[in-house]
């Protein structure tokens, strides 16, 4: 059975990583290759990278930065932020990126997944869902959670599979930045409903966070940002422990 | 010099960028002279198992392939496409490997999600592409559809159900997951197959 991915979320403005990084030994902190570099060679799984820039100049330099990426970088690799159409896809492969993750514009546009999937297969393409607790019910946001779309999670999850995502990434928005843990439930309804992969997102503060959402959340993968940047938790000691606690990982 | 075959299926790149990690030199064409005269062919692959085989048919390239004597390394539906015969589109392949690429079936239960994403294990490994690589070690996978057990398997994975995740006949070499994504271990494959094979 495959392993259980790790995966560090990187958030790149204007060609560089903007959360703060205390990694000792980096030639030049901030440097969105080098931080990817070092997760690689420490047993990161895969990477995500974030574009979070909001100008036309700092999407082109995030190209460039993909182009960097995918020469350096040698386990795979998911983009994004700001991708709307199928010219942003077309682009971001061809810089190098293994896949892409849509968010806001699948939920205003869902035929968007069905395109890029047809064209590029649904391995390339990773349906983003932020949501947030509403009366007892999972709405879809967008808009950094400050939008609530009249959809739900599951059916939502479940109809960008239908249409042709490779995967699902879900953060919580009533959990992201909390490190308070995952809400494992939601994603064990998601697992059980869904035939594709479950990636956990957001509100990760501890190892035995990412462990539940690992066995109880049935979750095949967990991404996190801060508790790795800021050296919270090292990716390695993360993979033993998992490993102690009998979650298949790669070492 | 290796041959890349540029038959327009997605992620070329990957490869190429794999290669230059490890300094390798390669060109990327569709010619089939430059092809029949490099000293090692590699034939990538990200897509669907029918239209990439089209392509190879409206480029000419089906038999150039099947007549290779040099090494020639197959990834993913590259590999697939020199089985007999895919699942996917019901596609006819260039027969090189004695076995056929069926499709894997998601169950909830026991954990098996399709598509096989991930980084999982093989076993059973057989040298000299693998040489140096240990029993269990993980590798990185992408895929829907894989060729069935077999006698030409030199690694074997599993989702779900066993599968080939390596394969070899001759001069002709296979793998399922991607070595140009799989980290030093991937990149080691890649030496092994440009020295050793």
């Amino acid at each position: 059975m495959v392993a259980k991915r790790i995966i560090p979320c990187l958030d790149v403005k204007d060609g560089r990583t903007v959360k703060g990084v205390n990694f000792v030994g980096l030639k030049e902190v901030g440097d969105a290759v080098e931080l990817g570099c070092r997760y690689a060679q420490e047993g990161a799984d895969e990477l995500v990278y974030l574009d979070i820039s909001a100008t036309v100049e700092g999407r082109k330099t995030f190209t460039s930065l993909v182009e960097r990426i995918a020469q350096n970088i040698n386990i795979p690799f998911t983009v994004g932020g700001g991708i709307s159409t199928l010219d942003d896809a077309a682009r971001l492969l061809d810089a190098g990126a293994d896949k892409i993750s849509i968010n806001s514009a699948a939920v205003a546009n869902p035929d968007i997944i069905d395109q890029i999937a047809a064209k590029y297969g649904s391995q390339f393409l990773v349906l983003a869902i932020d949501a947030k607790q509403i009366d007892g019910i999972w709405r879809i946001t967008t808009h950094g959670g400050n939008k609530i779309v009249d959809k739900e999670l599951i059916s939502w999850a479940y109809e960008g599979q239908e249409r042709g995502a490779g995967e699902i990434l879900f953060t919580s928005m009533d959990h992201d930045g909390t490190k308070n843990g995952y809400p494992c439930e939601t994603y064990a309804a998601l697992s059980d409903k869904l035939s594709i992969p479950i990636i956990a997102s957001g509100g990760a503060g501890s190892i035995d966070d990412i462990v539940k959402v690992l066995t109880e959340g049935k979750a095949d993968a967990a991404l996190a940002a801060s508790i790795f940047h800021y050296g919270e938790v090292k990716i390695a000691d993360l993979k033993q422990e998992l490993q102690k606690r009998n979650i298949k990982v790669r070492l | 010099m290796i041959a890349i075959v540029d038959y327009d299926t997605g992620n070329l790149c990957s490869v190429w960028n794999a290669l230059e990690r490890i300094g390798a030199k390669y060109v990327i064409t569709d010619n089939a002279e430059v092809i029949k005269n490099a000293d090692k062919v590699l034939l990538p692959g990200v897509g669907e198992a029918s239209s990439a085989m089209k392509k190879l048919h409206e480029r000419g390239l089906c038999e150039v392939i099947k007549n290779l004597t040099q090494p020639v390394l197959g990834i993913c539906i590259g590999m697939q496409l020199m089985c007999r015969s895919s699942e996917e589109g019901n596609t006819e392949c260039l027969g090189i490997f004695d076995t056929e690429v069926k499709r894997f079936y998601a169950d909830k239960k026991a954990g098996v999600k399709v598509p096989h994403m991930g980084w999982n294990e093989i076993h059973n490994i057989k040298t000299p592409l693998l040489d140096s690589i240990k029993e269990g070690e993980f590798l990185y996978f992408v895929h829907s559809f894989a060729p069935q057990m077999c006698d030409e398997a030199i690694a074997t994975s599993e989702n779900g159900m066993h599968f080939a995740a390596a394969l070899n006949k001759g001069n002709f070499y296979g793998t399922q997951f991607h070595p140009e994504k799989s980290g030093s271990i991937g990149e080691l494959i890649l030496k092994n197959f440009i020295e050793k094979c």
